[in-house]
């Protein structure tokens, strides 16, 4: 698809969205994806619904995300409170993914990268100059979306952060830290007596635990998990989204999702992204029965893949 | 459904073509194989078949008498004067008493080899209380001796047209009634330098050669290929210039190794003024030559390594020399390694660019340092292949064998490195 198609889209007046209940998924899909004309003028860089928070901690202004031509992100606002979970949705390509590696500064490791706007955590400019990405990675912690562990054991897995950013002082300390992290991730149960035995031993579900794990022992304020699901079947999807709630209350959580019903689920806001722009945001409730934004409702209602 | 009738019958009309097809290309990768085993098979089975006699020399027993007249006439020992040869000429002519004359006791002695009066030598440099004592001794027969025992040389043929002469052959069948003929292991082959004599000749100068100048090579080539590797791969920003060291560095994989040599000839010995024929230029041409070698093979690695470790280090906030020495590089090892000792096995057979640099040279001594003259295994080949004598011949595809297990062992080494270190994710 063409994201410089989209910036010079000719005013037209045709309906955004092709006949309802299309026939071929993938046609109408592509179709959609393809061309929506007049979005951009419509929305004029504001999303639709509620797109600030009541205690916002991390706010993101205008934000452009180009992949050297390719406008990838355009002119996204968006704030996310302090212990809240926003689970930004949308159909594959739309960005969403893109936006959340902003938030920590991920997109730094892509050349050809660049990325305009504002985005402040707890108040601070991200992509100030002074601001060292690890440092900010530190902060904002990372799930993705297949399981990752490393090549090590349960143990270094989990004492990874804490040794290279020197959390602890000494071994003691450090298997205080790699306790309790699992602890919270719940895994302890499963993992005590074999901490010594590869990560990748582990079940997917489990490795994704791991994972949450591994994040939260550098303790973050803010955790961005990308479709961390996506690879697991439902019982492992389930615990982990208990375990989303339980984090909640100390973290705020950006959580990707394709899975509808995982957003209403965990989330209390949810972000509909569309082709690199922020069509809707509301409160999670507020987006599942009353969508304003007709894009949304063929989102949620299942008429775009 | 008439549609899907045709459809079917479509397919399956198609199908003896496509199992013709699978079946052809079936048998030309057999055929393909086979011609490859076959062609492997006919040089090992020449190479052992040649080879295998050359760790075999025929001995000479003789019971030499340790005479104080001989050796020590004044009454003291000088070893670089005294005749020890005179003494095994004396102990065979004991041996076979019939022999008279000038010319025939000439021709007597040339059964023996030279290095029979080096063995006493040594035997009484070693322990002088033995002067005045008889040592039986097992000395090397000659060469042609000892091809005629390995029966490289046909008796049938006309005399003037072989090296033994009737008489000669008649002494050693004598010699060998009396026991006093035996093919024992040949020792000398892994102890001794090279000879102008086959029956002395070893290839222990040539291995230690080698061994310098791959110990050189792989303290040098390793660590420089894989930083350069790392930094080519992991830090060094993507625009022309990387490309242009990306090409060149391909491209230097592919230069005729002799051109190596004569850069090393240039830059090391005349410019830099090292010594000719030293392990140590060797090793520094063979760096360069497996440097390219070693960088594809580490970047190689280095891309191999799963692009979701490198997030999930940068997600949790590890820098990117974390990510690369933490991470990348613990992963990417195996491949390093083995990229590593195969350039190593393409040195270790190198020998155009030795030739430029002065490592051909008739080296006798065992060199015992980075920058005494050397030669190296495949240089000794060519020597000993290029040399007239009959047992030359076989003592070059025993030095072969013996370079050919060197490979075989750096090769194995090569994958249970990498079987042991590999990591699964």
């Amino acid at each position: 698809m063409s994201m410089t198609a989209m910036t010079d889209v000719t005013p037209d007046n045709q309906a955004p969205l092709p006949a309802a209940e299309p026939t071929d998924r993938r046609v109408v899909e592509n179709a959609v994806l393809q061309e929506v004309p007049g979005l951009v003028t419509e929305l004029g860089g504001t999303a639709v619904g509620n797109t600030k928070s009541e205690n916002p901690f991390m706010v993101a202004e205008d934000v452009n995300v180009y992949y050297g031509d390719n406008h990838a992100i355009q002119n996204v606002s968006l704030e996310i409170g302090k212990k809240e979970v926003i689970a930004l949705i949308g159909p594959s390509g739309c960005g969403k993914s893109t936006f959340l590696r902003c938030l920590n500064r991920m997109n730094d490791t892509i050349e050809t990268a660049r990325v305009t706007g504002n985005i402040t955590l707890d108040g601070k400019d991200i992509y100030r100059k002074e601001q060292d990405p690890v440092a900010l990675r530190a902060r904002v912690g990372m799930v993705f979306q297949k399981p990752n562990p490393f090549p090590k054991s349960i143990y270094d897995n989990v004492a990874y952060g804490p040794r290279i950013h020197g959390l602890a002082a000494d071994r003691a300390e450090l298997d205080n830290i790699v306790h309790s992290s699992l602890e919270r991730a719940g895994l302890i149960n499963e993992v005590k007596d074999r901490l010594d035995e590869p990560g990748t031993s582990l079940s997917g579900g489990q490795q994704q635990r791991l994972c949450i794990a591994r994040t939260i022992a550098v303790n973050p304020e803010v955790i961005l998990m990308d479709e961390p699901c996506s690879a697991l079947d439902p019982i492992a999807t389930a615990r982990i989204e208990d375990l989303m709630d339980e984090l909640c209350e100390d973290y705020a959580i950006v959580i990707v999702t394709h899975s509808m019903q995982q957003a209403a689920r965990v989330s209390k806001r949810v972000a509909y992204f569309h082709l690199g722009l922020l069509v809707e945001v509301d409160e999670t409730d507020r987006i599942f029965t009353n969508p304003q934004h007709k894009l949304t409702e063929d989102y949620i209602t299942g008429r775009i893949g | 459904m008439s549609t899907d009738r045709t459809t079917r019958q479509k397919v399956e009309a198609g199908l003896p073509r496509r199992r013709r097809k699978e079946f052809t290309f079936k048998m030309l990768g057999m055929l393909a194989t086979a011609a490859g085993i076959l062609f492997l098979g006919v040089f090992f089975a020449s190479l052992i078949g040649e080879g295998a006699s050359a760790f075999k020399q025929t001995y000479l027993q003789l019971d030499i008498e340790l005479s104080e007249d001989v050796l020590a006439p004044g009454g003291e020992l000088d070893l670089a004067y005294a005749d020890f040869d005179g003494l095994v000429r004396a102990a065979l002519r004991r041996e076979l008493p019939d022999v008279s004359g000038r010319q025939e006791r000439r021709e007597l002695y040339r059964i023996v080899s030279i290095g029979a009066s080096y063995q006493v030598r040594d035997l009484v440099a070693g322990n002088p209380d033995l002067l005045g004592t008889t040592q039986t001794l097992w000395v090397p027969a000659s060469s042609n001796v000892d091809m005629l025992i390995k029966g490289n040389i046909d008796a049938n043929v006309e005399e003037a047209l072989r090296p033994l002469s009737d008489k000669q052959i008649a002494w050693v069948e004598a010699l060998r009634e009396a026991g006093r003929l035996e093919t024992r292991f040949n020792t000398a082959l892994f102890t001794n330098g090279d000879s102008r004599e086959p029956e002395l000749a070893g290839i222990r100068g040539a291995v230690m050669g080698s061994l310098y100048m791959l110990l050189v090579t792989m303290m040098l080539s390793f660590p420089i290929g894989v930083a350069a590797a790392i930094y080519l791969e992991e830090f060094a920003p993507r625009n022309r210039w990387s490309d242009l060291i990306e090409v060149n560095i391909n491209n230097l994989a592919a230069v005729p190794s002799i051109v190596f040599g004569l850069l090393g000839l240039a830059v090391f010995i005349n410019w830099a003024a090292l010594p000719r024929s030293a392990p140590l230029v060797g090793g520094l041409v063979l760096t360069l030559l497996t440097l390219p070698v070693i960088i594809i093979a580490s970047r190689a690695a280095i891309k191999a390594v799963p692009p979701s470790i490198r997030e999930a280090a940068l997600g949790l906030g590890a820098s990117q020399t974390q990510v690369v020495f933490h991470h990348v590089l613990p992963l990417a090892m195996p491949g390093m390694l083995t990229g590593a000792i195969i350039g190593m096995s393409r040195a270790l057979g190198e020998s155009a660019p030795l030739l430029m640099i002065g490592m051909v040279a008739f080296i006798v001594d065992v060199p015992g340092s980075l920058t005494d003259p050397a030669t190296a295994l495949p240089v000794q080949i060519y020597l000993w292949a290029d040399s007239p004598e009959r047992a030359f011949a076989e003592r070059t595809s025993a030095a072969i064998i013996v370079l050919l297990g060197f490979l075989l062992v750096m090769n194995l080494t090569a994958v249970i490195l990498r079987k042991r270190m590999e990591r699964k994710w």
